[in-house]
């Protein structure tokens, strides 16, 4: 299943697709298993002249341990699957690694807005540039994401950087990702949030390190463009 | 309430009721009981009809619905789903499946029919109580319809009715449709709060002499669980559908984040009822798997105590594992970890009884009528469902997971075979038992085999568009790049749901046919043991001709040394071999 | 099993497993869901107020005088309502009468005081929409009005049922309504010290 997931150019999306590769084989395994004994079941002990039922209650321990020692196996391997998880999860979401470049994500029905804080590398200045459904970020670089919401509850969701965020009006929220591959990817919104849900389609644009300086170049045309790549100060943690 | 020295009915015995009283306003659990069937079957065509109309537009998007061109603008234009509409479809699908069907089909229908049967008892403890129920739900429902016709349309928030897009009508374009689903729902919710009353206090009150607990069909044992799991949950969302009506109605701030509200508040008070909700619905059905198969195995159900336990485990359990729901949402990050063990933990008790289900095959002498097939395809089919929620309990998982088909698919895998899958069994276990007349099995098989290759079919797909992020409650997934290699999946699940629902007119005609011309049904056809089985099929009013007395438990098949495979809970000795 | 049930209705509905009758265990399980139901608003609120750093300013303007007033109205009528029981207990129907009446009029009390309240309340500009703080006192004030309410109803139909042909059949029912009235009482026991106190 993991070939249907679309191309990852993160640095943390490998971690979720081995976490997804790990439960996926161990289920499997668990599932064919299961099914397999069940139909085996289901054949052998079909009704059949002269084959009585046999009279078993599976009410002492011996007979119970047939179904509690796989459990015992099941839960320790799903508590396998937490620590595999535990940490990808906090790396994306609690810990965020300092530097790289700020953006700052609004959710509206129905588009979402980049706003980019400039040369001056401060938000609510007057180099400020807000673009309509474009996130425009270098390549290697860390990304700093804060995201908030106008209206209603939307989901910030990169398919190929396995980023998925919900927007909260009246919350701030910080998250962050690191591209690894150059090209456009787009962007979806993951949560119900009016009529035109289907239509909020952004688009992650991962800039090679002079296409990026070109880019810039082009918004902040005055300004010394080097000073503006350069990366901003280390950040307080996540959650805020 | 019932008094102990008054007649249960508010009449004597032995008075002929006007038609009224006896088929519409009953007070008898039986006629209830179908009521609330009926009911259930009447709102799953709607809720199939919501399914068939999203499932084109995913398929062919923009396209016109064959049949549909008479629906008036602005609902629908010359038969295409536009995507205000699409919204409401999703939304009333989840609400009439969940809250509209499966509840009044497992617990309305089933839990009514059978508790007072299987414990002995003449009726439920308070039989006009319970009559209010149905005609609450009843009027709920009809509010429910009657919301697709105001102006602004149905609701359109998802089943979920997140803030604060439902906060407001001016996110959501729908003014009277979500006021109306509210107190639909509020509704809805009073009616189970006066049938779990019934059921707890019939089942634990009630019982035969003899009836001890560990002696109770587990039928009724999860039915019980499902009232206490629903009676301790649905408060605080009750109390969250008021705030949310005020927000909506008269300028309240609970969920206005501009004005002091919090939009997380609502996701709270949501899935805290939310969670425990769908066990509600699982855990009947698996109560019907769990009676049907030791009569179709002849021998006990493997672990009774065992899944007595993991029941009650799960449920305690599901009180604590509602923020699954929510790991995206917004919450501190830190609260992942703990809600991803309490998820996982969760598994346990499931494992249990799915291995003890399992377990109950081996050694058995199993036939496979229609009842049989489905409670096997149930079971089989189940296992999908949970073991993909392991996918989803994984927070890290989640991240990428949530809110995409991958969580349609899972749910779908776990409530379609526990409801529909169960219910049907159900249906074909004591439609004799209830109309008093057998259902043909030939019909009964072409359901099933459609039913179980249909269902698969859309679903399995649905996993693929998942994992290849398909986000949900998308009018047009074909918007995106990313997407547009996912329309021959779309297509087949189409294809396949119209095949579904296809197959389920074999059921609609054996069920009428057999309503009227179908083989007279003894008192107990499927020769099983408990106290349902033990009366006249269909029962007669007052259900026992005398108080039962139980000797034993429930699920006695296939003892040693007996003339007969099977040995009735009533029956006070068996007879031995070769007598 | 009751002795007395069997002798008097040797039927399936008299059966009683616990030591309750069915319309005890009954109410009981209707008051646990019923507790979710207060327990879920007042929960939210205790969290809301907490995150929002106490709404100081904003509970200033309730008015706790006259909340002690309606409480003592309500604690009172609780006492009124276990009198009822205890004289229908000892099988006299005048005093289950007359505090079964006492109940309903201080019930009827407590709601006209709310009432009053809340026209102050409004008047000087405190609505519902006014912030989040007003926002959960009406709702929850109003639920538990509408609880009383609905008690009020209960308690006056009991009324006239002892004082017509209930008398003795019902007797019993006046434990239930008083299990329910006790539980009005004691979510105001909540409220009162959250809303007006804090």
């Amino acid at each position: 299943m993991l070939s249907w997931f679309p191309q990852n150019i993160s640095t943390f999306g490998g971690d979720i697709d081995s976490v997804f590769s790990l439960i996926y084989y161990i289920v499997g395994f668990w599932f064919l298993l299961t099914e397999a004994v069940l139909f085996y079941f289901l054949i052998r002990y079909r009704r059949r002249r002269g084959q009585a039922a046999t009279y078993s209650r599976g009410d002492t321990w011996s007979e119970l341990a047939w179904v509690l020692i796989p459990v015992a196996i099941v839960l320790a391997l799903d508590l396998g699957i937490d620590a595999a998880g535990g940490p990808v999860w906090a790396k994306i979401k609690e810990q965020r690694p300092p530097g790289g470049v700020e953006v700052l994500v609004t959710g509206k029905q129905f588009n979402w807005n980049f706003t980019y804080p400039g040369p001056d590398g401060k938000f609510d200045t007057a180099d400020d540039v807000t673009i309509e459904n474009e996130l425009h970020v270098p390549v290697n670089q860390n990304v700093q994401l804060t995201l908030r919401a106008k209206d209603v509850i939307h989901s910030f969701f990169i398919p190929n950087v396995r980023l998925k965020q919900d927007v909260l009006p009246g919350r701030t929220i910080k998250g962050w990702f690191n591209a690894t591959k150059a090209g456009q990817y787009e962007i979806a919104c993951a949560e119900l949030c009016g009529f035109g849900h289907y239509n909020m389609r952004g688009f992650l644009i991962v800039h090679e390190a002079d296409d990026y300086q070109q880019w810039l170049k082009k918004q902040w045309p005055s300004t010394d463009t080097a000073a503006a790549a350069a990366p901003a100060a280390p950040l307080a943690p996540a959650h805020s | 309430m019932q008094a102990v020295a008054e007649p249960l009915h508010g009449h004597a015995h032995g008075e002929e009721l006007s038609f009224w009283r006896k088929y519409v306003f009953s007070v008898d659990h039986k006629v209830i009981g179908r009521q609330y069937m009926s009911l259930a079957l009447f709102m799953m065509l709607i809720g199939a009809l919501t399914a068939l109309l999203i499932r084109w537009q995913l398929a062919w998007p923009e396209t016109p619905v064959p049949g549909f061109a008479w629906v008036p603008e602005p609902t629908m234009f010359a038969g295409v789903v536009p995507p205000e509409f699409y919204n409401a479809l999703i939304t009333m699908h989840g609400t009439i499946m969940v809250f509209f069907v499966a509840m009044p089909f497992l617990l309305g229908g089933f839990g009514n029919f059978l508790i007072p049967l299987m414990v002995g008892a003449e009726d439920m403890a308070f039989p006009r109580l319970n009559m209010m129920s149905f005609w609450t739900i009843f009027t709920a429902s009809m509010i429910l319809v009657a919301s697709f016709f105001v102006p602004g349309g149905a609701a359109a928030a998802g089943w979920t009715g997140y803030a604060p897009l439902s906060a407001d009508p001016q996110f959501t374009g729908v003014n009277w449709g979500i006021n109306l689903w509210l107190i639909a729902l509020a509704l809805e919710f009073a009616s189970f709060l006066m049938g779990g009353v019934n059921f707890l206090t019939t089942a634990i009150n009630m019982r035969a002499p003899g009836l001890s607990l560990m002696r109770l069909p587990l039928m009724v044992w999860m039915q019980l669980t499902a009232a206490v799991l629903f009676m301790l949950s649905v408060g605080p969302l009750v109390g969250g559908a008021v705030m949310l009506l005020f927000d909506r109605t008269i300028g309240t701030a609970f969920f206005q984040p501009a004005r002091g509200g919090d939009a997380l508040l609502w996701q709270h008070l949501f899935w805290f009822f939310g969670h425990p909700e769908v066990y509600v619905v699982m855990l009947p059905g698996f109560g019907v798997l769990l009676e049907v198969f030791p009569v179709f195995t002849r021998r006990p159900i493997f672990g009774y105590k065992a899944i007595i336990y993991s029941t009650i485990g799960a449920g305690v359990l599901s009180f604590v594992v509602w923020a699954h729901h929510m790991f995206v949402s917004g919450i501190d990050p830190r609260l992942a970890t703990p809600f991803s063990v309490t998820t996982i933990l969760i598994s346990v008790p499931f494992a249990i009884m799915v291995f003890s289900m399992v377990a109950s095959f081996r050694g058995g002498s199993i036939s496979y009528p229609a009842p049989m097939l489905f409670a096997v395809g149930a079971l089989a089919t189940f296992l999908i469902g949970g073991v993909t929620g392991i996918f989803l309990g994984s927070a890290a998982v989640d991240i990428y997971l949530h809110g995409t088909y991958f969580v349609v698919a899972h749910f779908h895998y776990t409530l379609f075979p526990a409801v529909l899958f169960g219910g049907f069994a159900g249906i074909y276990f004591w439609f004799p038992k209830m109309f008093g007349r057998m259902m043909n099995e030939t019909l009964g098989k072409i359901h099933f085999w459609i039913t179980v290759v249909g269902f698969n079919c859309v679903f399995i797909p649905l996993f693929l568009a998942g994992a290849a992020g398909n986000v949900r409650r998308v009018y047009n997934p074909m918007q995106y790049d990313f997407l547009k290699h996912l329309a021959p999946i779309h297509q087949f699940a189409t294809i396949a749901t119209v095949v579904l629902l296809i197959g389920q007119i074999p059921f609609v005609i054996n069920f009428f046919w057999s309503l009227f011309a179908g083989q007279p049904a003894t008192d107990n056809p499927w020769k099983a043991n408990t106290l349902e089985w033990a009366t006249a099929s269909p029962p007669p009013h007052g259900n026992f001709e005398k108080v039962p007395t139980v000797y034993r438990d429930p699920y006695e098949y296939s003892l040693p040394g007996l003339a007969e495979d099977y040995l009735p809970q009533g029956v006070p000795a068996p007879a031995p071999r070769g007598v | 099993m009751s002795s007395v049930a069997i002798a008097e209705h040797p039927h399936a509905d008299s059966r009683e497993f616990t030591a309750q009758p069915l319309g005890k265990v009954g109410v009981w399980w209707f008051l646990a869901s019923e507790i979710m139901v207060f327990g879920g608003l007042i929960g939210s609120y205790i969290l809301s107020r907490i995150a929002a750093g106490g709404w100081v300013a904003e509970r200033a303007h309730v008015n706790t005088r006259i909340a002690i007033i309606n409480t003592i109205v309500l604690v009172t009528s609780s006492f009124t309502v276990v009198k009822a029981h205890a004289a229908a207990e000892a099988d006299d129907r005048e005093r289950t009468r007359w505090f079964m009446l006492a109940t309903v009029l201080l019930g009827c009390t407590f709601l006209c005081i709310k009432g009053f309240e809340y026209s102050r309340e409004i008047e000087h500009g405190f609505t519902p929409a006014t912030s989040l703080f007003w926002s959960f006192y009406y709702t929850m004030t109003g639920l538990h009005g509408l609880h009383v309410l609905v008690g009020i109803i209960i308690n006056f139909a009991l009324f006239l049922a002892v004082g017509g042909g209930g008398w003795p059949r019902i007797k019993h029912r006046i434990e239930y309504a008083g299990l329910y009235w006790h539980f009005v009482d004691v979510v105001w026991i909540f409220l009162f010290p959250l809303l007006y106190l804090a």
